[in-house]
């Protein structure tokens, strides 16, 4: 059952890109067409998860014990930066179209501040364990897809639509995500 | 390129023609998360610059001992240090920022911003050109976060760095200090920007 509630309340209730502003960047930047958002989305899942999973080991039995915790930021973005590396050369070998297509996102994601926030955000859960830590990171690349697939979808419809000159580009999309992040603000209190 | 530009012009580009915010769209995450109030964002800006800044120095001046394929990595390293002190900094001094900024501050590692100038401006140009550049960049950023702060402060529960200027009960528009309010807010806010940039070239 919490572990109902954590999944809900990560994809709905608090999404990491729409309510709690974690990877915006990716958000706006790689959300022009729906197929590139779901790449990017399967990319963040992976890098995500693993993340996660090592920095969390990592905390509880190297920087607690010795009392390096105050580390934390650094060998956090460590880890994450050689986690990232390490898709882009398998991304490279087995399917060089999708590697492609992400193109400049890909290294990126080691600035992507959804997977660093999430890997510490999961260090403060209630009655924390290893398990509920990757279910965590699960979750919130869940949410983090489902935002990014939605507004890339809008987007593609947007591209027809005829706007007052001053609105293109950027403002209609900022103004897409308030709405977004709008409807989403509605499932709160939802657990 | 940078070598034509005068300081004075490597100082502005931050702050108008190539605005971090509202031009490059860099640092999207706290600009959008920290700002409900104009404090905050004035707090955010000022230990980004800092954090800049001093990136900015310590690339500049080690640029040619990292290798090239290494330097991203290396790059992060010197940010995510400097990130640490300011966390600490302000943990220890200004602990009602800390808990307000939160997850941020440990985050200002991750700002594209940072990054993006350490590997496009400081690992090419000499100290005080990056410094130049830092500076304006910082202060773009810092002025975008305050405006944007100030706006969604006055609109969402009326007062201005928290000098209320509506009655205790009057009404507002609490849309503009929740999430969805921010993402709006800087969409009309970068109308104007725009209008007024294209005004002023």
């Amino acid at each position: 059952m919490e572990y109902v509630v954590i999944l809900i309340a990560a994809v709905f209730v608090n999404n990491i890109v729409l309510s709690q502003f974690l990877g915006i960047c990716p958000f706006l930047g790689v959300s022009s067409k729906v197929s590139t958002s779901v790449g990017m989305s399967g990319a963040v899942l992976f890098v995500m998860t693993i993340a996660t999973l090592v920095t969390y080991l990592l905390y509880q039995f190297v920087l607690v014990p010795t009392g390096l915790d105050y580390l934390r930021t650094i060998t956090f973005i460590l880890v994450i930066a050689s986690l990232v590396q390490m898709v882009e050369i398998i991304l490279k070998k087995v399917s060089p179209a999708l590697y492609q297509a992400l193109g400049v996102f890909l290294p990126l994601i080691t600035t992507n501040c959804a997977v660093l926030g999430v890997a510490i955000l999961a260090l403060g859960l209630e009655n924390g364990s290893l398990l509920k830590a990757v279910f965590f990171a699960i979750a919130n690349s869940i949410g983090f897809a489902l935002a990014l697939i939605l507004f890339a979808s809008i987007r593609e419809q947007l591209e027809l639509a005829d706007l007052p000159e001053g609105m293109k580009g950027v403002p209609i999309n900022l103004l897409v995500a308030g709405l977004l992040s709008l409807a989403f603000l509605g499932f709160t209190g939802l657990v | 390129m940078a070598e034509q530009l005068s300081q004075k012009q490597n100082f502005l580009k931050g702050i108008i023609k190539d605005n971090p915010v509202f031009v490059m769209l860099l640092g999207m995450c706290p600009t959008l998360g920290v700002t409900s109030t104009a404090y905050n964002g004035l707090g955010m800006g000022i230990a980004t610059m800092f954090v800049l800044l001093m990136s900015n120095i310590v690339v500049s001046l080690v640029k040619s001992q990292i290798p090239g394929k290494v330097r991203i990595p290396a790059f992060i390293i010197v940010i995510a240090s400097f990130v640490t002190i300011v966390e600490m900094v302000l943990e220890a001094f200004i602990p009602f920022l800390y808990e307000q900024l939160g997850i941020f501050i440990p985050l200002i590692v991750v700002n594209c911003l940072i990054l993006g100038r350490a590997e496009a401006f400081a690992s090419k140009n000499n100290l005080i050109s990056s410094i130049v550049d830092a500076l304006g960049m910082g202060i773009g950023f810092t002025i975008a976060l305050t405006v944007l702060g100030a706006s969604r402060e006055i609109l969402g529960s009326g007062s201005l760095f928290d000098f209320k200027m509506v009655p205790e009960d009057a009404s507002t528009l609490i849309l503009f200090i929740l999430p969805p309010g921010a993402f709006i807010a800087l969409a009309y806010l970068s109308v104007v920007f725009n209008k007024v940039s294209t005004k002023i070239n």
